[in-house]
């Protein structure tokens, strides 16, 4: 395996508080993972979780406590591995009295590409983010999902190895939601790496690889989304019928509920085949069995210690 | 070259002009005009005097209004708003993008004290139907008020790095006219027989900025000529007082966590 996309090790950040800054509370309490090249990486946590002072501190904006971090085998304090790498802010805010096309020239100033290539690569990336109607319109008459369309723009222009996005479909409705997927997607298709932080679990089960969750600034679990929901299956689900003066078998009334003429069985996995031989007998006509998964979210909620979240049902089989 | 403080101050530059900060321009040729009408009529034999003290005395105050006032805000408003952010996540080191402001905001006061030279000769030329070779004067007080607005946005732009705006402008003001009154800090020193008052006095006045030097508008009103030793004097003053203060700057905004 090469070198890894990014790096860190233990990187801890503790901010000052109070007027003689004696105080302090910690951000982020000795994080250490990596993240391999090529991989879209996600990274969840609730709000003040510690997801955007990550990345704030990969992108050389506050200055870590304790630890280290490397992107591309380089330091995060080396100011030329920037361009490899592409970054959104999150809520992000641009010369309002710029126009998108101007913001997006200035941006791709800093990589010295020529005014012709500059040109070229500007056109291209507002087509790609549906802003070539507006691209003579100055910011300050731009919405949050147009001003959000810029800086996805704005971080991937000059064509970055390694992807940085705070909160990419914030703010977005979902046709914007859908087209940043699509973009995170072809970036991977490119082969780049995509670290991006997000509390929309369903973005973070869709696109990644790999997830990460921090909560109260330490990382709770690395993994692959599949791996993070199956730490524990919760069960099998069925629905059936009965024909007319059939009873429902004695041992299965417990955790049977009825709708109509349909009923509906939660059972343990181990006590499927079971149930569904007392079925048969009672000549039930079986619908669908089910087994219930429990999604990023239940996963998520479990950690953060929140409510439960709604479990879907992955269909594996039907009748 | 290094090319990235030219970027961001040309974007600095290009800020100003459209957040119509320049618009103080038309004040300027408006009150330069009505002065030169005025004063054409009641100053009879001093016109020129007093239009080119009426003048210079309006390009100073109004330069020191936009350096103090846009310079206090240059870094702080980038940090507030996050603008900043995208620009830091580049290959841009944080002493260019300082640098970068700085001298577009130079760049926005050196076009703006051109245009209201240009007003201030203009005046003239209505006055006394003609420009004198000795109005040439003129332009070496300019280039000192110009000397003087670079000293205050660096001031500013030093404060800016870490503090609000308000205690920015109280404290780039504060030294601003303390440094006006350097010598008398010094000399008031000196006075006092005291040895520590002294010593306080005079590291102090070598602390200061000295604008008091930059002060040839009485002398070119009346028509005296200003020494070319004064102009190298002071553009090496300039030249090494802003150095230290951007370098100032830049250790405390690269070591600066945003927020």
């Amino acid at each position: 395996m090469g070198t890894p996309a990014i790096e860190i090790e233990g990187l801890t950040k503790d901010y000052a508080l109070g007027f003689w800054r004696k105080k302090k509370r910690r951000a982020l309490d000795g994080l250490s993972f990596q993240v391999q090249d090529g991989e879209v990486f996600g990274f969840l946590g609730p709000n003040g979780a510690g997801k955007t002072t990550t990345i704030k501190l990969l992108m050389g904006l506050i200055f870590p406590t304790a630890g280290a971090a490397r992107i591309r085998g380089r330091s995060i304090d080396d100011v030329e591995m920037h361009r490899d790498i592409g970054f959104l802010p999150e809520q992000p805010y641009f010369y309002d009295y710029l126009t998108a096309r101007e913001v997006l020239d200035y941006s791709a100033r800093f990589f010295g590409f020529s005014a012709a290539e500059r040109r070229e690569r500007v056109d291209r990336f507002l087509e790609k983010v549906g802003l070539t109607a507006a691209a003579n319109v100055q910011l300050r008459k731009f919405s949050k999902g147009m001003m959000q369309r810029v800086g996805i723009a704005q971080a991937i222009l000059h064509d970055p190895k390694v992807v940085f996005l705070d909160e990419p479909t914030s703010g977005l409705d979902p046709v914007g939601r859908r087209e940043v997927r699509e973009i995170i997607l072809e970036l991977k298709k490119q082969g780049r790496t995509v670290f991006f932080s997000t509390h929309i679990l369903p973005d973070a089960e869709l696109l990644c690889d790999r997830v990460g969750v921090v909560v109260g600034g330490k990382l709770h679990g690395v993994g692959t989304p599949q791996e993070m929901m199956s730490i524990e299956v919760q069960g099998m689900e069925l629905h059936f019928e009965l024909p007319a003066g059939s009873a429902l078998p004695a041992a299965l009334a417990s955790g049977a509920t009825r709708s109509g003429a349909i009923y509906r069985l939660d059972v343990p996995e181990a006590q499927l085949y079971e149930a569904i031989e007392q079925l048969h007998a009672a000549k039930a006509r079986i619908l669908s069995v089910t087994q219930l998964k429990p999604t990023l979210e239940d996963y998520f909620f479990r950690l953060v210690g929140g409510e439960k979240g709604p479990s879907y049902a992955v269909e594996v089989s039907s009748k | 070259m290094n090319s990235v403080p030219y970027f961001v101050a040309l974007n600095t530059f290009r800020e100003s002009v459209r957040d119509r900060v320049l618009y103080n321009l038309i004040f300027f040729a408006l009150v330069m005009m009505g002065a030169a009408v005025l004063v054409g009529q009641i100053s009879l034999g001093i016109e020129n005097e007093v239009i080119i003290n009426l003048g210079l005395t309006a390009i100073s105050l109004f330069g020191l209004v936009m350096a103090i006032f846009i310079g206090v805000g240059l870094v702080y408003k980038e940090i507030e708003r996050r603008t900043l952010y995208s620009i830091l996540a580049k290959p841009v080191h944080r002493w260019q993008f300082l640098a970068g402001k700085y001298f577009g905001l130079l760049l926005t006061l050196a076009v703006n004290t051109a245009l209201m030279t240009a007003g201030l000769f203009l005046a003239l030329l209505y006055v006394k139907h003609s420009i004198a070779a000795s109005d040439v004067h003129v332009l070496i007080a300019v280039y000192f008020i110009l000397l003087q607005l670079a000293l205050v946005t660096v001031l500013a732009i030093f404060f800016s790095c870490f503090s609000t705006p308000m205690l920015s402008t109280l404290f780039t003001l504060g030294i601003y006219v303390a440094g006006v009154f350097a010598s008398d800090i010094r000399d008031m020193g000196a006075l006092t027989n005291n040895t520590a008052l002294i010593l306080i006095t005079r590291a102090t006045y070598y602390l200061l900025p000295n604008f008091s030097n930059f002060n040839v508008i009485a002398a070119t009103a009346h028509g005296d000529p200003i020494p070319l030793t004064l102009v190298g004097q002071n553009t090496a003053y300039a030249a090494i007082y802003i150095a230290a203060v951007l370098l100032a700057a830049s250790a405390v905004f690269s070591n600066r966590n945003l927020k």
